[in-house]
């Protein structure tokens, strides 16, 4: 009978997407769980520590200011990286030629590596011999003379601002393709109504963003939250710990302290927290609804 | 349809407004549209200026790199460095970055495309928990994993071994790329399926002969989203491998940072021969790129 040959394909068909899934991605999720409560220096035997660990977390400072590093990274990510990403999101979603030049262009940053993008803004940032100091003595611009990386007020927003480099073209993608799938005759209609362009923007564009404008705040919010890779090639949590957020905060307990217990204590706080923001945005938004409206847009 | 936002005169026909409003625009273009052309050039030299000012030191030998002016082409160009850090192991971790891109996009792709084939025929509870546990995975940032999965890897001795990296990497994209082939294999209609079913094929043959072929743009779009998370993911890389025989591109940049700290052009050369293999396909494939990374999102 077709059931049993149909259960023997679903077999076939999901069997082994699961298993490497399960294997990789999901055994790790509830391992990081189960060793928050050991103490383990990652040789020998783990031994149970039952809540020490969290109650260590609740009252290390270290992890708190990572916390708060980590805060800042994401509010300020966010409000640096949304408004212009729809600014120039509604720029590129224009058809003129130029600005599919541009656009062409704005995608530069998405292809180079992180590792890359690291490694040309050291060379342009050193305070010596970099790019940035350069130019501001042929401008005879002084405050382009810092030291971007090293200066403790400093470091964290250059970091910030690096991390808006490499990810506003993504965003700026999105902005301008859930501009384009807003039907020209809303546009229309409010013009016959006599609406000005502030009032095509605040009324119509933005309104009907507001998937977009849900999808990509969750994807800078749940990224700038665990990101890492920027801030442990340029600074490595530095000058002091001013810049150790907390996945840095963690990559450091486990692989350079070999504490791999309070390491999963963090690593648990990051999952959860990016989980529920990523489930809040959803539900809060209605944006598990949204999957008719965009039918078709691939 | 013109795209325009400008305003029609009032008494116009509905009829003639679209055209109206174009000339409108070209005569006199509206303080928002100054503001976004102004910001865009901005942000295009934003853009732009460090990547030419990584060109022209990757064009630099060490000593000129620090007595000329770093922002003009002039006072000696060379391509030297270039020879230098292809010495120096690049080419093995291109050689590495290819091989492990390569091998990803097609385990992903096969394993995740029969899994959203069955997810959408939906015949067994099964598949409906199955989607349900890749929608919670698409939020576990891998992050929060690495820890235990650096454990794993070692405990299945594959700690350092590209081998473990293509598995990692695969299963981090399984949620995402079985979701949106989900979404795109439910709009193939029911009844083609019917169809060869009736014809007496089986569930195998819908597959082989149906859905693979008609799934060939959301394979491609995932092919590069995928492809370039792979490409240039750095923490696996990190956590999972050491030894310079199996460090893919972006580790192995940073060990050529160690490697010639003082020697900024050298850095550079490497950087740009890291994204070249990129540049090339994007200049190839520009609008399918943009479209995937786009579309990917807004699913």
């Amino acid at each position: 009978m077709p059931s049993s040959r149909k259960g023997l394909a679903d077999l076939a068909g999901l069997v082994p997407a699961m298993v490497l899934f399960g294997v990789f991605i999901a055994v790790p999720m509830l391992g990081a769980l189960a060793l928050s409560f050991f103490r383990w220096n990652g040789l020998g035997t783990p031994t149970w520590a039952g809540g020490a660990n969290w109650v260590q977390f609740v009252h290390d400072p270290l992890a708190r200011q990572a916390l708060e590093v980590t805060a800042k990274v994401v509010v300020l990510s966010w409000i640096v990286q949304t408004p212009i990403s729809i600014a120039l999101g509604l720029f590129t979603a224009g058809r003129q030629r130029y600005r599919s030049v541009y656009a062409a262009l704005f995608v530069l940053p998405l292809l180079l590596s992180t590792a890359g993008i690291a490694l040309m803004w050291e060379a342009l940032l050193d305070p010596e011999f970099g790019g940035i100091t350069a130019l501001g003595n042929s401008l005879h611009l002084g405050f382009l003379q810092q030291n971007w990386l090293g200066d403790p007020a400093l470091t964290i927003y250059v970091l910030i601002a690096l991390i808006a480099w490499q990810f506003i073209p993504f965003h700026t993608l999105l902005y301008q393709m859930g501009r384009r799938q807003i039907p020209a005759v809303l546009f229309e209609a409010a013009l016959l109504d006599g609406a000005s362009h502030a009032q095509l923007f605040w009324r119509v564009t933005l309104p009907q963003l507001r998937y977009t404008i849900v999808t990509s705040s969750t994807l800078i919010i749940v990224g700038s939250l665990t990101y890492f890779d920027i801030i442990y090639i340029m600074t490595n949590g530095g000058p002091g710990y001013t810049t150790r957020v907390v996945s840095l905060d963690m990559y450091q307990t486990a692989f350079q302290q070999n504490e791999f217990g309070y390491a999963s204590v963090l690593a648990v706080v990051l999952g959860v927290v990016g989980v529920a923001v990523a489930l809040g945005l959803v539900r809060y938004s209605g944006f598990g609804s949204m999957t008719s409206q965009q039918e078709g847009a691939a | 349809m013109s795209q325009t936002v400008a305003r029609p005169a009032r008494a116009q026909p509905a009829a003639h407004g679209a055209r109206t409003a174009t000339r409108a625009r070209r005569r006199r273009p509206s303080p928002g549209r100054v503001l976004a052309f102004i910001l865009a050039t901005v942000w295009l030299v934003v853009v732009i200026a460090p990547i030419y000012y990584m060109v022209l030191a990757s064009l630099r030998s060490q000593g000129t790199y620090l007595t000329a002016n770093p922002w003009l082409p002039r006072g000696g160009l060379t391509l030297a460095e270039y020879g230098t850090v292809f010495g120096a192991g690049l080419g093995r971790y291109l050689l590495n970055s290819v091989i492990l891109t390569a091998v990803c996009i097609v385990l992903t792709l096969s394993l995740c495309l029969g899994a959203a084939f069955r997810i959408v025929r939906r015949s067994t509870r099964a598949a409906g928990v199955t989607f349900r546990i890749l929608l919670l995975g698409l939020a576990i940032p891998i992050q929060a994993i690495i820890v235990p999965l650096y454990l794993l890897v070692y405990k299945l001795h594959l700690y350092n071994t590209l081998f473990a990296l293509m598995l990692v990497m695969s299963a981090a994209a399984v949620p995402v790329s079985v979701l949106i082939m989900v979404s795109f294999v439910r709009d193939i209609p029911r009844e083609l399926i019917g169809a060869v079913l009736v014809d007496g094929g089986s569930e195998w043959t819908v597959f082989r002969r149906l859905i693979v072929p008609l799934s060939r743009p959301v394979l491609a779009t995932l092919a590069i989203y995928d492809g370039l998370n792979v490409w240039n993911n750095f923490i696996l890389p990190l956590v999972l491998t050491q030894s310079n025989n199996v460090a893919v591109l972006p580790l192995g940049l940073t060990k050529l940072e160690g490697l010639y700290s003082i020697n900024v052009p050298a850095i550079m050369a490497a950087v740009l021969l890291s994204v070249l293999p990129l540049v090339i396909l994007f200049v190839m494939l520009r609008k399918q790129v943009m479209r995937s990374l786009g579309s990917v999102a807004i699913r």
